[in-house]
Order: structure tokens, then C-alpha cells, then sequence
């Protein structure tokens, strides 16, 4: 079977205060870096896996960023799928 | 009435909760290890304590909802037992879809820990019976992410069902901005489920049941207990 690398990205929500993105801005602010805004903070999470094709990496994938690697009440995730040259 | 605490790798409040009830009810509580995957017979009561399970790893208590015991749980609870989920047994709960919403970090960026006033909304549930409506408690807190957040149409459920059940207020029992300790949506302090059989709450009475400690306003969750087992002949 065809192996895979994923990453899948993990933020909170916009709508959603994210206090550690708040508090490096200001960290960032106070370095002189005064334009910044915006700062979100998210996770990053890569594995790999085998799968019939990418297509059923793909929805293993959403599976489980939905079943344990986000909360989708808080949090929006978007999973990227490579090839591993075997 | 029987009350089991479930022991999570990084749980630190099991022995508090247990001298709790144990102090408060008179009643000999038992500890369930995470790793059980069968709950002891004439279990009334469970209570998620608080702590650190699983180390907060990925988000708080988003490992500990899949410990072998929280099926048993989650079975026991829709069957109509009672669930208390304390702090980060909240968390838990929250996590496993047992109440709806999240726990986000504190709006104040920091780790909060000290005594806070909450306003008891609800005194008819299970939990809160020895309480009166409105009454307002001094029970402290210890948490770094214990911001509830619900969706706009979950909030307006919880509000119109009555299902909060403790708010973050001051001294006199209004609720203010500045009584609000980490940014809850509507000062939540507490929740508790459409059925009636699931609290949860930031708050730790059991850290509020012993006078050397400062506050015995904890007490009445499980003499709330206590009573409604008497009386349903338990």
C-alpha cells in the first residue's frame, strides 16, 4: 500500500480570542516589530500512514482531526496530504 | 449513596474529592483507576476530578476522554447516573460531548488560583439542592483554561433551560466583567445537561468543605447528593 506524509494545521476559530497569538504580539510590539498584527497560534501535527489511495488518506485524515486532533466546536484544521518516495 | 473517582495519569484533586465526600456525606467513596474497563455494582455517583491528565497534551482533557474508563462512563451517564466533572473533569466532559461547549485558555493570559464568588442559577438540580436560588458561594479556582465558550444557539439553549447552573459573580451576587475571572461567555462557572444528570464546573467545592481551608461552600454539592439519595431510597 502507498505511504503518505500529513500535516494537518490546527487554529482556533476566528471568531475565537487566541491569548497566546495576543500575547506575542505584544512581545513582538515591544521588540520594536510595531506593524504586526493579527498573531495566531496553531499546532502543527505530521505523520505518516498507508492508504489504498490519497483520496482514503485524505478522509482517514479528517477523521481523525475530527474524532481527537481538533475540536471542531473551537477549532478549524486543514490536513495536506504527500507522497513518501518508498 | 455510592460515589466513584476516577484516577487519570496527572489527576491531583481524586484525594481532595475523596476527603470531601467522604468528610461531607459520611459515606465511603472508591477510587476507579483509568485503565478499568467495568464500573463496581451500585455506583450512584462519578466524579472527574481535577488536574493535569494526560498532561493537557493536544488540549485539556482531549486524551483523557479516551481513557478505557470513559466508555463506562459515557454508558453510565446515559443511563442516568450522575457525573460531576470538576475543573478539568469539566474539561473531560466537555470534550467527550457529555456537555456541550469548550474550556478555551483564560482570556487574562495567566493560570488563575484563588477564592472567587459564584451565584448558584439553579438550586433544582441534583447538585445544588442544599443551595439556595441565587445564593452566593466563595469556592476557589485553579485553572489556566477555563474560558467556557458554546456557540450562540447552545448558549441561548443553556440560558433558556436554565442549564447554568453556577456564574462568576461579586461579593453581593451581581454578575460584572470584573468578576469574571478568565472570560467565560456569560460568566459561566458551571453547566449542567438537558437530562439533569451531568455537572460540570470550573470551581473546586471539594476544595471548599473543611473550615481549616478557608470556605465550606463547597459542601453542598454533595450533601445535594447526600439528600437526593436519601429520599429517592438509595
Amino acid at each position: 500500500m502507498p505511504r503518505y506524509r500529513a500535516t494537518v494545521t490546527i487554529t482556533l476559530r476566528p471568531a475565537i480570542l487566541d491569548v497566546q497569538g495576543k500575547t506575542v504580539e505584544q512581545a513582538l510590539h515591544a521588540l520594536g516589530f510595531t506593524t504586526v498584527e493579527h498573531v495566531r497560534i496553531g499546532k502543527h501535527i505530521t505523520f505518516e500512514l498507508e492508504a489504498a489511495d490519497r483520496s482514503i488518506a485524505t478522509e482517514q485524515c479528517n477523521a481523525m482531526s475530527n474524532q481527537l486532533l481538533a475540536n471542531p466546536i473551537i477549532e478549524d484544521y486543514r490536513v495536506t496530504i504527500e507522497d513518501v518516495e518508498p | 449513596m455510592k460515589v466513584g473517582i476516577v484516577v487519570f495519569p496527572g489527576s491531583n484533586c481524586d484525594r481532595d474529592a475523596f476527603y470531601a465526600v467522604q468528610q461531607t456525606t459520611g459515606r465511603e467513596p472508591c477510587f476507579l483507576w483509568h485503565k478499568e474497563t467495568e464500573l463496581p455494582p451500585g455506583l450512584d455517583c462519578i466524579i472527574l476530578p481535577g488536574g493535569f491528565s494526560y498532561g493537557d497534551y493536544l488540549r485539556s482533557g482531549a486524551i483523557a476522554r479516551f481513557s478505557p474508563i470513559m466508555g463506562e462512563v459515557v454508558r453510565f451517564a446515559e443511563r442516568g447516573g450522575f457525573v460531576i466533572g470538576i475543573c478539568n473533569g469539566f474539561q473531560i466532559l466537555t470534550e467527550a460531548q457529555l456537555l456541550p461547549g469548550a474550556l478555551l485558555r483564560n482570556a487574562q493570559q495567566r493560570f488563575v488560583c484563588r477564592h472567587v464568588h459564584i451565584r448558584v442559577d439553579n438550586a433544582d438540580t441534583p447538585f445544588t439542592t442544599a443551595y439556595q436560588h441565587g445564593q452566593v458561594l466563595r469556592i476557589p479556582i485553579a485553572h489556566g483554561e477555563g474560558r467556557y465558550y458554546a456557540l450562540p444557539d447552545v448558549l441561548a439553549d443553556l440560558e433558556a433551560n436554565g442549564h447554568i447552573v453556577f456564574r462568576y459573580c461579586a461579593p453581593d451576587g451581581t454578575i460584572t466583567d470584573e468578576s469574571n475571572p478568565n472570560g467565560s461567555v456569560a460568566n459561566i462557572a458551571g453547566i449542567i445537561n438537558r437530562r439533569g444528570n451531568v455537572l460540570g464546573l470550573m470551581p473546586h467545592p471539594e476544595r471548599a468543605c473543611d473550615p481549616i481551608l478557608g470556605s465550606v461552600d463547597g459542601q453542598g454539592v454533595f450533601k445535594s447528593l447526600l439528600h437526593y439519595f436519601a429520599n429517592v431510597g438509595v
